[in-house]
């Protein structure tokens, strides 16, 4: 009879009864988008009040500079250093600028800013922002070009990038493929480490608990190893479906709560370049690059590798759970052979999210160790052109079959380790483990 | 019937020959003693016999037919030396999951759960966790998860340690309960009064070896001294004689070693002629624990060393 079924099932309802499950699967995308919230929130909304006296006898500015909430603009005329200083200890303003009277207009110019405080770095941006502005303004009158002038003569070509099958791949979506590529394949590498080291320390506590001279008097050890990482596996799926969920709908939750906060968002954010900004939303379309990612396909093989690279290390994790006791360093030592090709993964990944076609780029996606991570990067960026459909086919099954030789190899490994105490073996001794005849 | 028979069976490790061609058999519904010193090769046997080992050569006869891990197993219990339970598992849960996994349907599992734990007055530990029980209690759990899917091969390694004498007489009267319900209890110890008191049937293992094997009655008889114990009216003035040696001498009670050519009628005879009243007469057999120290004591078993195979 079959008991996999049945262990798995344990091993998945003792780790979601818990209730540090609970936990870290809800409270922590809430931490993360309060993290990110206050995050914004501060570094959009600055409390500095300024009120700035300029002195302007040339009447450079005068009427030229605006006034919002956060900065107030005085203009005076003919006042002396002394004078403003004054001022500005008696609290009637916070600072003070002086434009020099005899000026060229189109030089090089400084304007000395004096503050009764040192201004923090977002206020100054903006100050400078406001001078600079007013002074371009002035510099345009000065030569004579109307400010469409100068847009038309600023206006950067639209460079169209295809390849021969006619696909158009703008940058946006050249960097927006990187982004999901880069995300996904980070996601995988996060998945190894935080599922693999859980079917670790389960195996660990069994040996340690010495409840597993019991369980493998009733079933097999591989029915044992299986069903836990069957179990973990699940658990680790049913929580990333819940961080999906709980992260889309705070997404559209967010500006619900937050309405203030939304605007000030995407009005700072539209404030540097705004014009450019827009200008490459409206020519190449950033939405419709959003379009043209196939996400179906994306999500679906980001599936296939986790499920794929989860079972590959986990069965990995196992053998250094069965093959250690009590002591977490001795699990440390063996674990630096299974950890070291993940951060290889990691490392190639981020080399193909720039170069998808490499030759590094595509041996990383075929070789089972690395491909969960690498091929994430390659097929963001598109199936059937940058990765072709017998690459993605080879490295799917070249990861099941790598997946079938640890789980087979864990299992001769598990077998002997499980009820072996004493001293830490090393992977030449796992080896030999593994290579004996049942 | 033999419930179970080893033919040559063996398995050695990389230093040891841990179980180096052991043969017995057992009988249905007999409580058998495994004996022997630590690192005899008792649990690598034991773990043969619950096919967590496989055995390098030998077979295993398990109720007739040769022994299949995958089937056999169910039908039996296994409690080893040293004890494992989930910790932070919840006592209900945990003991259901360990019938589950020896084949009992959930249903049937939650009903002879309830029968233990009502017999063993263990109701109220239902939603405890097993790191909130002490030594003896978790013992007695672990005794109930062996036994609860009714095997016909119940396994014993050391029941009793860390019970106290209440606790470890309720175990044993549950055993004695098994086997007369046709049970064969495996009962794998260094504590030679229990096996004494508990046994039908005892072998020995030494270094991997069989060296003893039989009933306790049979052993005890085999190892025998012709001692006897003669309790007398009065004092007696013995001469020398050939018939018998005086061993040990307690006012009017005289242990006596027979020489040999002569019966315990002979003894008696001595006596009688001499007119001395005998009150009490009786044959002295040794102790299993003798029988033990004797035979285990200079074959270096203690120090047990490393060995190529």
């Amino acid at each position: 009879m079959n008991k996999i079924p049945l262990i798995a099932k344990r091993e998945f309802l003792t780790r979601v009864q818990k209730k540090t499950f609970l936990l870290t699967t809800i409270l922590l995308p809430l931490l993360f988008f309060g993290f990110y919230a206050l995050i914004i929130y501060f570094s959009v909304s600055t409390d500095e009040k300024f009120k700035i006296a300029i002195n302007d006898d040339v009447n450079l500015f005068k009427g030229k500079i605006e006034s919002d909430n956060n900065a107030t603009f005085i203009f005076v005329q003919h006042q002396t250093t002394q004078s403003l200083k004054q001022a500005v200890e008696n609290g009637k303003y916070s600072g003070y600028a002086v434009v020099p009277s005899n000026i060229n207009i189109l030089d090089s110019i400084t304007i000395p800013v004096v503050t009764e405080n040192a201004v923090g770095l977002i206020s100054r941006g903006k100050i400078e922002d406001k001078l600079n502005t007013a002074l371009e303004q002035q510099r345009l009158l000065a030569l004579n070009i109307s400010r469409s002038q100068l847009d038309s003569a600023k206006r950067s070509a639209n460079v169209q990038f295809s390849n021969l099958k006619g696909k158009n791949n703008s940058d946006n979506e050249q960097g927006f493929s990187a982004a999901v590529g880069y995300v996904s394949g980070f996601l995988i590498y996060i998945v190894l480490f935080i599922y693999g080291t859980m079917v670790m320390r389960g195996v660990m506590e069994e040996k340690v608990s010495r409840i597993a001279e019991v369980i493998v008097s009733s079933v097999k050890p591989f029915q044992l190893m299986l069903g836990k990482i069957l179990g973990i596996g699940a658990v680790g799926l049913v929580q990333f479906i819940i961080w999906i969920i709980l992260m889309i709908s705070l997404n559209f939750l967010l500006p619900v709560i937050f309405p203030h906060l939304y605007q000030q968002m995407h009005s700072s954010a539209m404030e540097p370049g705004s014009m450019q900004a827009a200008d490459a939303m409206h020519n190449s379309g950033f939405l419709s690059s959003l379009g043209n990612v196939n996400f179906p396909l994306i999500i679906g093989c980001f599936i296939f590798y986790f499920i794929g690279g989860y079972l590959l290390y986990s069965s990995l994790f196992a053998c250094v759970g069965c093959a250690v006791n009590e002591d977490p360093q001795d699990a440390q030592s063996l674990m630096l052979p299974i950890t070291m090709p993940i951060i290889f993964g990691i490392v190639i990944m981020s080399k193909a999210v720039n170069e998808p076609t490499s030759g590094l780029a595509v041996f990383g996606s075929l070789f089972p160790l690395f491909s969960p991570i690498v091929m994430m990067a390659r097929i963001a960026h598109g199936v059937g052109d940058v990765v072709p459909l017998w690459q993605l086919l080879l490295s799917m099954l070249v990861l099941i079959l790598g997946f079938l030789c640890t789980t087979w190899f864990a299992g001769k490994v598990y077998r002997t380790g499980i009820l072996m105490y004493g001293k830490k073996p090393t992977w030449k001794e796992l080896w030999k483990w593994s290579m004996r005849k049942s | 019937m033999n419930i179970l028979e080893l033919h040559h069976l063996k398995k050695y490790f990389a230093t040891q020959k841990a179980v180096d061609d052991i043969s017995f058999s057992i009988e249905q519904g007999s409580i058998f003693g495994l004996l022997g010193p630590n690192g005899a090769g008792k649990t690598t046997l034991l773990r043969m016999i619950t096919g967590i080992f496989y055995p390098d050569e030998g077979e295993i006869i398990f109720d007739g037919n040769k022994f299949d891990a995958l089937t056999d197993i169910l039908k039996i219990g296994y409690m080893p030396e040293e004890r494992g339970l989930y910790k932070k598992m919840k006592i209900g849960e945990q003991v259901l999951y360990l019938a589950q996994l020896k084949g009992l349907s959930r249903d049937d599992a939650m009903q002879k759960i309830k029968f233990w734990f009502e017999r063993m007055e263990m109701q109220s530990w239902w939603n405890k966790k097993v790191e909130d029980l002490s030594k003896g209690m978790s013992q007695k759990l672990q005794f109930v998860t062996t036994v609860l899917h009714e095997p016909k091969l119940i396994i014993l390694d050391e029941p009793f340690s860390g019970l106290d004498p209440v606790n470890a007489n309720l175990i044993k009267d549950e055993i004695y309960g098994l086997a007369q319900r046709g049970s064969t209890i495996i009962f794998s110890t260094h504590r030679m009064e229990q096996v004494e008191e508990i046994c039908d049937h005892i072998v020995l293992v030494n270094l991997g070896k069989k060296i003893l094997d039989g009933s306790v009655q049979n052993v005890k008889n085999e190892f025998k001294e012709n001692k006897f114990r003669i309790q007398l009216d009065g004092v007696a003035s013995i001469t020398s004689n050939n018939i018998f040696e005086i061993a040990d001498e307690k006012a009017n009670s005289l242990t006596v070693k027979i020489n040999e050519g002569f019966k315990s009628n002979d003894v008696l005879k001595y006596f009688i002629n001499q007119s001395i009243n005998i009150e009490a007469f009786n044959e002295i057999l040794p102790s299993l624990n003798e029988i033990f120290i004797q035979l285990v004591e200079g074959s270096k078993a203690v120090t047990r060393s490393f060995q190529k195979v």
